[in-house]
């Protein structure tokens, strides 16, 4: 599982080798002025050395010029490294709008894995070459962190949020996947793989893996168990609750005047704290469902809710769209949550 | 015991600790100088539980597979090991005994400004302390050093409050003293030590206690909510309750951060201090590297958001972390420059205390610059949370602050014990010292980017050789500590007697003899000389009746 490059870990995402080039660039500084330190102290030490035991060396005050030089330099250098970092950092951060959605669920001391497509899988991830892979993460306990260190990526979940990351690999393997925030007991044990496979292949070992439902279709029943349908309307059309049709990306206007952006912590904390943020025209009414949904149920709620389309009701069942995509047309959802009935 | 121990230098002279006998006389004392001998003792002994926690870490992860302890001991041992190095050794190291014993001495005051606030500190440290062994006996504490919640508050089944407790009261001994140092630096230097007459070790110490007084507060209060949590279930840290884990995050490295800086910038004003008296030449730029200790100190506290690059923060709040961390290298990177150019055309001397100093750069260079990997925002997503973080970290707080410390203990040994080291010997272990630590964290920085976690009991058998070649340069090291322990507690007894002016230094606290008098000079000194001033011999002005002992030297 060796690179031809000593000391560096395979690399098997398109940030890969943008993270490395990045570090042979600091790691050639670093060596430069290690060496230069080394190299200048020691020739000094020799040279300078005292060679009678009273001797008094002539003072130096120092050199404003020479202090400016050297301040000035590292600084220029460490901007240039800044940059080239920041910019690698941006990308890996800011997901790209086609990526296909992986949910993630972290708990003491295991990885839990849902496709959109309806796999599940328990510290394991199974990825195609070549496809962009969002994950959406988050955790039922403590803090840990997903790090595969193939793809020079890692992200922290965090209790009561979603965080995300994304990656396009690029070499069929198996990589490592570490927790690598400190969690508990077995911390050192809440590792697994990620399979990287050809289209071909994964494919293959998707439809190998067929019989469970997506995260779309479980939430669609919990909507429905759950009790959601009575005032949100089994499609999601709205009723005495706002309509969730098209509500994914779209802007929601609340009840204090505020606007924001429907993401999925807003979804998310709308089921758990609905009085947190109401949406114009409203009352307080929904009960809370804190402590009575899972993390992962929430998750399949989330996918559900995305999957919803402004269409006509009979026609929008996320069971005819295998993987749920969200097409938005501004004014009809503009529309839809101006007039709730 | 220890009275025995530091028998008559001469039986005509009265110093500091032949002046009284008996524990009382110790534990009750407001002499700065036995203070730091107290604190000294007392530092010590948590430094070696801290070690043997290392040692058991290091034996531990020889093999790839969990099968020295249990996993939940395992945890025990590296957090442990963390809080006592961190909390009850490299925080109060340097400041609370090179630092307690020679502020006074170096601006030529007779005490610290507040000797009585000084003792109380040591007590308050050992209450702290105290609590802090309870918490480890009892049970001990697995969440990290870090404390991050909602483990810390929810989750973890282990003493969590208690060592919260020993944290939070060993605090306010951190702020004592460093109110302590500012008011004394400020109204108590000798008539004609203006401030850049200073020292570069006050000015280091200065800067230190600035951090001591504004930081500490805040990691006071943070363990103090966390024991709100953890008791009361009152909604800070854990979402569960209605809190954000985050805001625990931020809360403790506005701290922890700056106290990094707590932990090193002493020991750069100790390695000042070795590089211009062993070199016999002024500091190149005096006035840059003093105003570049407090520049670090300032700039210390903007920087904490560079150890939660990954955590969910905002992509732009990084970047403005990132920047900053960057520019937070600058002043030590001169300071680097400096000292080197410092040694330019001078007279250097390899004795035990300039071999530290030297190290000290060397090591410290490697240090900083492995942190500008950490403060790249894209590699330190690869980097955050392996061994390279355990590894940079370590170069810093072991390569700098204990290098810094162990010099600082060399060189002034004589002022404080009147007995001079065996020279041989401390070259000797200076040596093991330096290849047993690069030998222990060199493979580290390598394991981290090849991808080896952090806290991990078991590891994949890939990383198994940086692991052994890790191990074995442990064991090097702590055998290289015990070498001065020994000779240190051997020379008390057999060391040759030191002279008032062991190594001919113009610095104010050569010029009074060795072990000082409780009242530190026989005269007020006045001070007509800038700092690292060197003259010949018999020209240097001494203060007090021993005066002409310098003059056969």
């Amino acid at each position: 599982m060796q690179s031809w490059v000593p000391f560096v870990p395979d690399s098997a995402s398109t940030f890969s080798w943008k993270v490395d080039a990045v570090y042979f660039y600091l790691s050639g500084i670093t060596l430069f002025f290690t060496l230069l330190i080394s190299v200048i102290l020691i020739f000094f030490v020799l040279r300078y050395r005292r060679r009678s035991p009273y001797e008094i060396p002539r003072p130096i005050a120092g050199s404003h010029k020479l202090e400016t030089l050297w301040s000035v330099i590292p600084f220029l250098i460490a901007m240039t490294i800044f940059g080239w970092a920041s910019k690698v950092y941006f990308e890996q951060y800011s997901p790209p709008t086609n990526a296909v959605e992986i949910y993630v669920v972290g708990k003491q001391w295991m990885w839990k894995i849902q496709h959109s497509t309806g796999q599940r899988e328990i510290n394991e991830l199974h990825v195609p070459v070549g496809r962009k892979i969002k994950l959406i993460m988050t955790t039922e306990d403590v803090i840990h962190s997903f790090f595969v260190p193939a793809f020079r990526m890692k992200a922290d979940v965090v209790p009561g949020k979603y965080t995300t990351q994304w990656f396009e690999a690029t070499k069929p393997g198996t990589y490592h996947l570490f927790c690598a925030e400190y969690c508990g007991m077995n911390h050192s044990g809440m590792i697994g793989y990620v399979t990287v496979m050809e289209p071909r292949e994964f494919d293959n070992w998707l439809s190998g893996n067929t019989g469970n439902t997506t995260p779309a279709v479980a939430g669609q029943q919990l909507f429905q168990t759950l009790g959601c349908v009575s005032c949100h309307g089994a499609n999601g059309e709205g009723g005495r609750g706002p309509t969730l049709a098209g509500l994914f990306g779209r802007e929601v206007r609340l009840s204090n005047g505020q606007t924001l952006r429907a993401d999925e912590l807003y979804i998310r904390e709308s089921i758990l704290n609905p009085q947190a943020k109401l949406v114009e025209g409203f009352g307080p009414i929904m009960p809370t469902f804190q402590g009575q949904v899972s993390e992962d149920q929430l998750v399949q709620l989330l996918a559900f809710i995305k999957s919803l389309q402004i269409s006509n009701p009979q026609q929008s069942t996320p069971m005819s769209s295998p993987s749920p995509s969200r097409t938005q047309s501004p004014a009809a959802t503009t529309q839809a949550a101006r007039n709730p009935f | 015991m220890i009275d025995e121990a530091f028998e008559l230098p001469r039986p005509s002279k009265v110093n500091y600790i032949n002046a009284q006998y008996g524990l009382k006389s110790w534990l009750l004392t407001r002499d700065h100088k036995r203070i730091a001998l107290l604190y000294l003792g007392s530092i010590t002994f948590f430094f070696f539980i801290g070690g043997l926690y290392a040692m058991m870490i290091r034996l531990e992860l020889l093999t790839p597979q969990g099968d020295l302890f249990h996993s939940t001991t395992y945890n025990k041992v590296f957090t442990q090991h963390g809080i006592l190095m961190v909390f009850f050794f490299l925080i109060p190291s340097i400041p609370a005994t090179l630092g307690n014993f020679l502020v006074p001495m170096m601006i030529g005051a007779k005490d610290l400004a507040f000797p009585r606030i000084n003792l109380l500190s040591w007590y308050i440290y050992m209450l702290g302390g105290l609590i802090t062994i309870y918490a480890l006996l009892a049970g001990g504490v697995d969440t990290g050093w870090t404390f991050y919640a909602p483990f810390s508050t929810t989750f973890s089944n282990s003493y969590v409050v208690a060592a919260g407790l020993g944290i939070f009261v060993n605090g306010f001994s951190s702020i004592l003293t460093g109110l302590n140092f500012i008011v004394t630096i400020h109204t108590m230097r000798a008539p004609g030590m203006t401030w850049f007459r200073l020292p570069l070790f006050i000015w280091a110490q200065y800067a230190t206690s600035l951090v001591m007084i504004l930081g500490t507060p805040v990691i006071a209060i943070t363990v103090l909510l966390l024991a709100f949590e953890r008791v009361a279930h009152v909604g800070i840290f854990d979402p569960a309750l209605g809190g954000d884990p985050i805001l625990f995050q931020h809360l403790f490295w506005f701290y922890s951060h700056p106290a990094v800086y707590i932990m090193v910038l002493p020991s750069m004003g100790v390695v000042s201090e070795l590089i211009a008296n062993f070199s016999r030449k002024n500091i190149f730029g005096y006035k840059f590297v003093a105003f570049s200790s407090l520049a670090i100190a300032v700039f210390g506290f903007l920087v904490w958001g560079h150890h939660m690059f990954v955590t969910s923060q905002s992509v732009y709040a990084g970047m403005i972390f990132s920047f900053l961390s960057f520019a937070v290298a600058i002043p030590s990177a001169v300071k680097v420059f400096n000292w080197t150019a410092t040694l330019y055309k001078s007279s250097i001397s390899y004795d035990t205390p300039m071999l530290y100093g030297l190290g000290f750069i060397g090591l410290f260079t490697i240090g900083g610059m492995t942190g500008l990997f950490l403060a790249a925002l894209a590699v330190d997503v690869h980097l955050t949370d392996t061994y390279f973080v355990v590894a940079h970290f370590h170069y810093i707080m072991v390569g700098g602050a204990l290098m810094g410390y162990l010099g600082g203990l060399h060189y002034w040994l004589p002022k404080i014990s009147g007995r001079m080291y065996p020279e041989g010997w401390g070259r000797f272990s200076a040596l093991v010292i330096f290849v047993g630590f690069n030998l222990t964290f060199l493979p580290q920085f390598v394991a981290g980017y090849m991808g080896m976690p952090r806290r991990y009991h078991a590891y994949p058998p890939e990383f198994q050789v940086f692991n052994v070649l890790s191990s074995a340069g442990a064991s090097i090291l702590g055998f290289g500590m015990l070498i001065p322990a020994i000779y240190f507690v051997w020379s008390m007894r057999y060391g040759k007697h030191a002279e008032a002016n062991p190594w001919h230094l113009p610095g104010l606290e050569w010029r009074t003899q060795s072990p000082p008098p409780t009242e530190n000079f026989e005269t007020t000194p006045i001070v007509t000389w800038e700092a690292y001033e060197f003259a010949p011999p018999g020209e240097t002005e001494v203060i007090g009746k021993f005066a002409g002992e310098l003059e056969t030297a």
